[in-house]
């Protein structure tokens, strides 16, 4: 144990003090802060822009006449008015357009009801959001023309009382008896981002166990090392000393990312801290519908319309998603499955003269993972069907597909098979392992082949 | 005692056998010589003392005891392959080395500082190894090989890439510690170090032990009754007066005078039946019989051998 410990301390020191381990560990997190942020932040800017659209409206169906003039029926929103221009030509806005401020022209043809057709004229590509704007409210508008024309009495009236507005929110029982409310979007990008982050700690980390294989082999230090340790104790600690160098970093980035969250979110959204989240979540269903109708239809109001209000909601989902849970096994799943991927990686290392014969051996070992990249992308819109459960319980892709259902809730059960399973496996894998990379490790100027591991395996020790 | 004794060791890779029923026995307290072709199966056996790899067949003994673990700290072993951490500092991994063959720290250190000094390297310390010349990083080798102190010494080529004011340097270490009562085992072509350093050898070819016991008992065994004459006098004279006893192998002109090769051919002839015979036809001005060195021994083995097996397959 002696000799395990002394091969950790080198293995995890000699990569800790490199320049490129403290470099990634800043920079990590700078970029995943600016990954969450920066979109963020494009949500705040683009609020600030208010758009004016002329509106040449020859139907005259979209304009009333006020006292100050021609008035456009739409109501417009923030970012988006509307003008209405009568008596000028189409020609004379296009001759003039640079100099106007307008960000387009509305032209509403006069057989609208016929064509189902409006033009908007700009010198630049109309935003999404614009034109679904007009396309939503437009179709509203001329659906309640054509219901008037049908001369039904009280019109107006039964349109309103038959106005609906569905808004679907989730609300989890938990354990205790409470109730959380949750953004389903906000749960699948958390898991999401988990399984990215198990991927990517095992294809990195298991990597460097397969380059410090390598530099052993290649530098020859490798017989004096094993003349010394048994090859096992030599493969288990170069193993767990880069899993401690992964663990490390790991921590330094959820150290400084939440440092950096914080300070960016106070400093670009200070109204979240004005408003605690909670009273996001006390306010569902169950404790509003208590005190009768009004207040449900008060609860349907709370389509965010705000960036801010958009952000509190991500920060409220966060909430529901049982952090201690998702922790303790985005941990468990990190270190069993690099523990898994880390052994097959070693193998890798010990068959090969060098780093670029390691491409045709690494094929195998690292399509389990990709495959567990798919179903991953899948599992997140179907976190309980057969192939999410399969590939959540089958140990060489379970750490990254388990990753993204822990955030949707996984049966105990489940959760136990997949992670004895995984156990087990490395076990397994580990004990291979071991046999192969004994004989590998000395082998020299040998064919590169699953055949000659096949036979190394079946050596005597 | 013998320190190690190899009984019948067998070693198989996929076909090939390295090791073909060997077996050796190192006294304590000696210098083995393991010699043997390139191929024939030596740094096999050094593996295998070294419970780098196990035999197939056959056994180790540790000082009469199966080699194990608790065993690993009392060898020292100095592979063909030379190699270190390139990206580590020398000290440092002196440093580790030496605490994985058990030393602690603070003695490692003590130790270490004595020998830098002994080699005149301590500027090296903070050096990292790809920052050194072969040269040096062999000696940096040689020096984590030897610091724990073991009993046993193991030593692949150990005078390759030196020299040879190093190789001399290396020579005085290794018998030093040999006269501080470790034994050291060296594999090598080398046979003028054979000569120099060993007690005993084993020469292994194609697998198999061809050759093996005392360095001045296999000279002996390997006599050849040839004589080498000095002398003035005519050519003619000598080769005309020979008795048929004897057999004129060479004629050759050195500094001292004419120069001939004899080998004395009958079983029931010695070296005084040759002198008398030689004072009758010459002036003899030395005479000094033709001790077989190592390297002619290895030639000829290994050549009878290849012979051999030749035959055999005929």
């Amino acid at each position: 144990m002696n000799k395990i410990s002394l091969i950790i301390q080198r293995e995890y020191l000699t990569r800790i003090r490199k320049k490129s381990f403290i470099i990634m560990s800043v920079l990590g997190p700078l970029i995943f802060a600016a990954y969450i942020l920066i979109p963020m932040y494009f949500a705040t800017l683009e609020d600030k822009e208010v758009k004016t659209l002329a509106v040449i409206d020859e139907s005259k169906l979209f304009t009333e006449y006020g006292p100050n003039g021609p008035v456009f029926v739409l109501p417009g929103t923030k970012t988006l008015k509307f003008q209405v221009v009568e008596g000028v030509p189409i020609e004379t806005f296009r001759d003039t357009f640079e100099e106007s401020d307008y960000y387009g022209v509305l032209f509403i043809p006069s057989n609208i009801l016929a064509s189902e057709t409006s033009l908007i004229y700009s010198t630049k590509q109309v935003s999404l959001e614009v034109s679904e704007y007009l396309e939503r409210s437009m179709d509203t508008e001329i659906e309640h023309l054509k219901l008037e024309q049908q001369n039904i009495a009280d019109i107006e009236k039964i349109l309103s009382e038959v106005k609906t507005s569905i808004n679907v929110r989730n609300i989890k029982w938990t354990k205790d008896g409470k109730t959380q409310e949750s953004n389903t979007g906000v749960v699948m990008g958390v898991g999401y981002l988990g399984g990215m982050m198990v991927f990517f700690f095992i294809f990195f980390f298991g990597s460097q166990v397969m380059r410090g294989v390598i530099e052993e082999k290649v530098s020859r230090i490798i017989e004096v090392i094993v003349s010394s340790v048994k090859p096992f104790q030599l493969m288990m600690g170069k193993i767990i000393g880069v899993g401690l160098t992964g663990l490390t970093q790991f921590l330094i980035w959820m150290a400084l990312s939440f440092m950096l969250v914080t300070g960016l979110k106070a400093a670009f959204f200070p109204e979240l801290n004005r408003t605690p989240t909670e009273q996001v979540i006390s306010s569902d269903l169950f404790e509003k519908g208590t005190s009768g109708q009004d207040q449900l239809q008060g609860s349907t109001q709370t389509e965010p319309d705000d960036t801010s209000d958009v952000v509190q909601e991500i920060f409220g989902s966060l909430k529901t998603i049982n952090a201690g849970v998702m922790i303790g096994s985005f941990l468990f799943y990190f270190i069993f499955g690099y523990l898994l991927y880390a052994a097959m990686f070693a193998v890798i290392g010990s068959a090969v003269d060098n780093e670029t014969d390691t491409q045709q051996l690494i094929f195998p070992v690292i399509l389990p993972l990709i495959l567990g990249i798919y179903v991953m992308i899948s599992a997140i819109n179907n976190p309980d069907n057969g192939l999410s459960f399969w590939f959540s319980i089958i140990p060489f892709t379970s750490p990254v597909v388990m990753m993204v259902r822990i955030p949707f809730g996984v049966p105990w059960w489940q959760m136990a098979l997949s992670g004895s399973l995984l156990v087990a496996t490395f076990l397994g894998m580990t004990w291979v392992a071991g046999k192969v990379y004994r004989t590998g490790i000395l082998m020299y100027g040998k064919k590169n082949s699953y055949k000659e591991i096949w036979k190394w395996l079946r050596y005597s020790s | 005692m013998n320190i190690i004794t190899a009984s019948e060791v067998v070693k198989d890779f996929s076909g090939h056998r390295a090791l073909n029923h060997v077996s050796l026995e190192v006294p304590d307290g000696s210098i083995y010589g393991l010699l043997g072709p390139n191929g024939a199966g030596k740094t096999t056996l050094l593996r295998i003392i070294n419970q780098i790899t196990a035999p197939d067949e056959g056994s180790i003994l540790f000082n009469g005891s199966p080699i194990g673990q608790a065993h690993r700290s009392m060898i020292g072993y100095l592979p063909e392959e030379r190699g270190l951490y390139k990206k580590m500092k020398v000290g440092e991994q002196a440093l580790y080395l030496a605490q994985l063959k058990g030393l602690s720290r603070q003695e490692a250190m003590k130790r270490l500082k004595i020998w830098f000094h002994k080699f005149e390297i301590e500027a090296w310390w903070n050096k990292k190894v790809e920052e050194l010349s072969k040269g040096m990083a062999q000696k940096v080798q040689f020096i984590t090989t030897v610091l724990h102190e073991p009993r046993l010494l193991i030593f692949d080529e150990p005078f390759s890439g030196f020299d040879p004011i190093n190789v001399n340097l290396l020579k005085r270490e290794i018998i030093q510690m040999k006269e501080n009562g470790a034994t050291i085992i060296f594999s090598t072509h080398n046979m003028a170090s054979v000569e120099e350093l060993c007690d005993h050898i084993t020469l292994i070819n194609e697998s198999e032990t061809v050759l093996q016991g005392e360095i001045a008992e296999i000279r002996e065994r390997y006599r050849a009754n040839k004589y080498q004459v000095t002398f003035s006098g005519s050519d003619e004279r000598l080769v005309s007066g020979l008795d048929p006893r004897f057999e004129l192998l060479g004629l050759e002109e050195n500094g001292m005078g004419r120069r001939a090769i004899i080998r004395i051919k009958s079983e029931d002839s010695g070296s005084g039946d040759l002198i008398r015979n030689l004072v009758e036809i010459t002036e003899i001005k030395s005479f000094q019989e033709i001790i077989p060195g190592m390297n002619d021994i290895f030639i000829q083995v290994v050549n009878d051998t290849v012979k051999k097996k030749g035959a055999d397959h005929e």
